[in-house]
């Protein structure tokens, strides 16, 4: 493997939910197994659900039982103690480091299964398969599909390391942070393939910003723009064969797409204004930016054919940095008033903008690949912390960590089923 | 505007010319494509045994740092290392979110314009950066805009396209930390810095 497995980032929820519904996970039985597993599955289940702000997993500390099949479980216990619903697991060695995981979800009120399942599992992708379960169990209550199992990659900055700039994956927990990319210069601007195996950034390594892919998996990687001037913002197009970027090569900075496979560049706005952080409708047919040609940063949208672009946001002073949800019917973006900076959604249907967070210095939202949460980067005191928050505003939890400040986040896509 | 008063007809003829020179430039850059440069520059351990190795300049000497090579004419350097007048403010400032120049930087530059044009052994690199606020995306383009209008100035008093690089750094290298408007002030900023080959 070429990433660097570092230590992890940790959750803090710092903002629980009115309303969520109750759901027990007990720990899954691992008596049989030849060795300690290294991760607590059931620990990881419990916190993915409860970041969720959808569910509410109950404290381990107050569960009445300890079942661990359905036919070990009493309702009535469960009942009494509020639970709506309830994990019951355990984990089998089928030969020494090759594990098969059950776990079954059940409906306390209806007294029945709802979903069970078995999985083959190695100790390296523990954590994965739980927090597939945690999909499982979500998409089953819920209707939505989950995205625990899906990756983040965000920058790390560290003022004595060595390299002083990281580019990092990791799991949606914060767990698993591997490195990409190691820098004395800065990183920027992370941006997924959509099929989730490479990523496409800014990199400052030879003292200009210059735009890089790199193949995840392998660590290959190639520079795809370095001309004169800025070369940033880089954004994968839906099915992958094209990045917009900007490029200030022809004067001001402008938006293009670059053809991936035949490297041919298109310009997509001319305006002498700051034209930059594109993004693409998921039809691949549109994109949105932010430009200041009507004197204040604002969200437009322009054909990937060309032609001349329209704008979209009105309310305030300041809107960029444009995320769009799944659907593309909600806008997350940051949004300034009275110089605070917080991220805001917008409805596009509507023109409804919702102010999500309560900070003053938040940037770079990015919508989960499910739709129901925005990733974002907010500064505390000297540091850059990530959050993540539901897109009704309600439930919001922080993945920090001992070391670094830590900025721009984005959201992975959802692995191919 | 002072700078507009001095302009001449012949004056925009000739900027015309270095515009359309430059754009030339740029034009075959394009064509060539040549920014595809695949490399495997990953070892197992994650680091980077490619560019991101090369001792760059370092932050400390982001600030007004002159570096001078062996036998550079020393007119220039003398020049350059005097700690009074207006070649000595290499950093130029702006108001939030505008790449618009004070009559006082223009005044800065055009001494600084003057001076490069009668120096052809000096190049200067236009770093622009912005202050922490709003999205970061947004403010490495408002850096690279201000270095444009710092290069612009630059041109205009006659040094030549081949003297100047502007670089944007956007929010990335505060010259001053903390959320305070004074060190917004002190972050939005064009440093110029010179190189006498």
């Amino acid at each position: 493997m070429p990433l660097t497995v570092k230590a992890a980032l940790t959750i803090e929820i710092t903002g629980g939910v009115e309303g969520a519904l109750p759901i027990a996970v007990v720990p899954f039985d691992t008596s049989r197994l030849s060795s300690k597993l290294p991760v607590d599955l059931a620990e990881i289940v419990a916190s993915d659900l409860n970041r969720s702000g959808v569910l509410k997993s109950m404290s381990r500390s107050k569960l009445p039982a300890n079942p661990h099949y359905s036919n070990q479980v009493q309702y009535a216990r469960w009942r009494k103690v509020g639970q709506d619903y309830l994990v019951v697991g355990r984990v089998l060695e089928k030969s020494p480091g090759l594990y098969s995981i059950e776990f079954q979800l059940l409906d306390v009120l209806k007294q029945k299964q709802l979903l069970g399942r078995s999985m083959p599992a190695r100790k390296r992708n523990l954590r994965s398969r739980a927090h597939q379960i945690s999909d499982y169990i979500y998409e089953q209550i819920t209707g939505t599909r989950g995205a625990f199992n899906t990756r983040i990659a965000f920058v790390r900055a560290q003022k004595d390391a060595a390299r002083k700039y990281v580019l990092q994956v990791a799991d949606t927990d914060g767990f698993n942070a591997q490195n990409v990319l190691e820098s004395d210069e800065p990183i920027m601007s992370p941006s997924w393939s959509p099929d989730g195996k490479s990523l496409a950034y800014v990199s400052f390594e030879n003292e200009r910003p210059e735009i890089y892919i790199q193949h995840l998996a392998t660590a290959r990687r190639s520079k795809v723009a370095g001309f004169k001037g800025l070369n940033s913002a880089p954004s994968w197009s839906p099915n992958g064969k094209f990045l917009a970027l900007v490029l200030s090569k022809d004067g001001s900075p402008d938006i293009y797409t670059l053809n991936t496979a035949t490297k041919r560049l298109k310009r997509l706005t001319t305006h002498r204004a700051i034209d930059t952080e594109p993004v693409w409708a998921s039809d691949g047919k549109t994109i949105i930016f932010t430009s200041d040609r009507a004197g204040s940063p604002q969200l437009y949208r322009v054909n990937v054919d060309g032609g001349k672009p329209k704008r979209v946001t009105f309310e305030g002073r300041y809107n960029t940095a444009a995320s769009l949800s799944p659907d593309g019917k909600y806008i997350a973006m940051v949004h300034g008033e009275q110089g605070q900076y917080k991220i805001a959604q917008y409805e596009r249907g509507t023109g409804n903008l919702t102010v999500l967070t309560d900070s003053t210095l938040d940037e770079s939202p990015s919508f989960s690949p499910n739709g129901k949460m925005v990733l974002y980067a907010s500064t505390r005191g000297n540091r850059g912390y990530l959050y993540a928050v539901s897109i009704d505003g309600r439930a919001k939890h922080r993945l920090s960590d001992q070391a670094g400040d830590i900025r721009e986040p984005v959201w992975g896509p959802f692995e191919s089923k | 505007m002072k700078l507009r008063n001095r302009m001449k007809p012949w004056m925009i003829a000739g900027l015309v010319a270095i515009f359309v020179s430059a754009c030339a430039t740029t034009q075959e850059e394009m064509i060539d494509g040549a920014p595809i440069d695949d490399q495997t520059g990953m070892a197992d351990d994650g680091s980077i045994s490619g560019g991101a190795d090369a001792t760059g300049i370092s932050d400390d000497m982001a600030g007004d740092g002159t570096s001078i090579a062996d036998g550079a004419p020393i007119d220039a350097i003398a020049m350059l290392e005097q700690t009074e007048g207006a070649l000595a403010s290499r950093t130029i400032y702006f108001e939030f979110d505008s790449a618009k120049l004070s009559s006082e930087s223009i005044q800065i530059l055009e001494t600084h314009g003057s001076f490069i044009a009668g120096n052809g052994v000096v190049t200067v690199r236009l770093e622009g950066h912005a202050d922490e606020r709003g999205s970061r995306e947004y403010n490495i383009a408002l850096g690279d805009r201000r270095a444009q209008s710092v290069r612009r100035v630059l041109l205009f008093q006659g040094a030549s396209t081949d003297q100047l690089d502007t670089v944007s750094y956007g929010e990335e290298q505060p010259a001053m930390s903390g959320h305070t408007e004074e060190a917004w002030s002190k972050n939005r900023r064009v440093e110029l810095i010179y190189t006498v080959n």
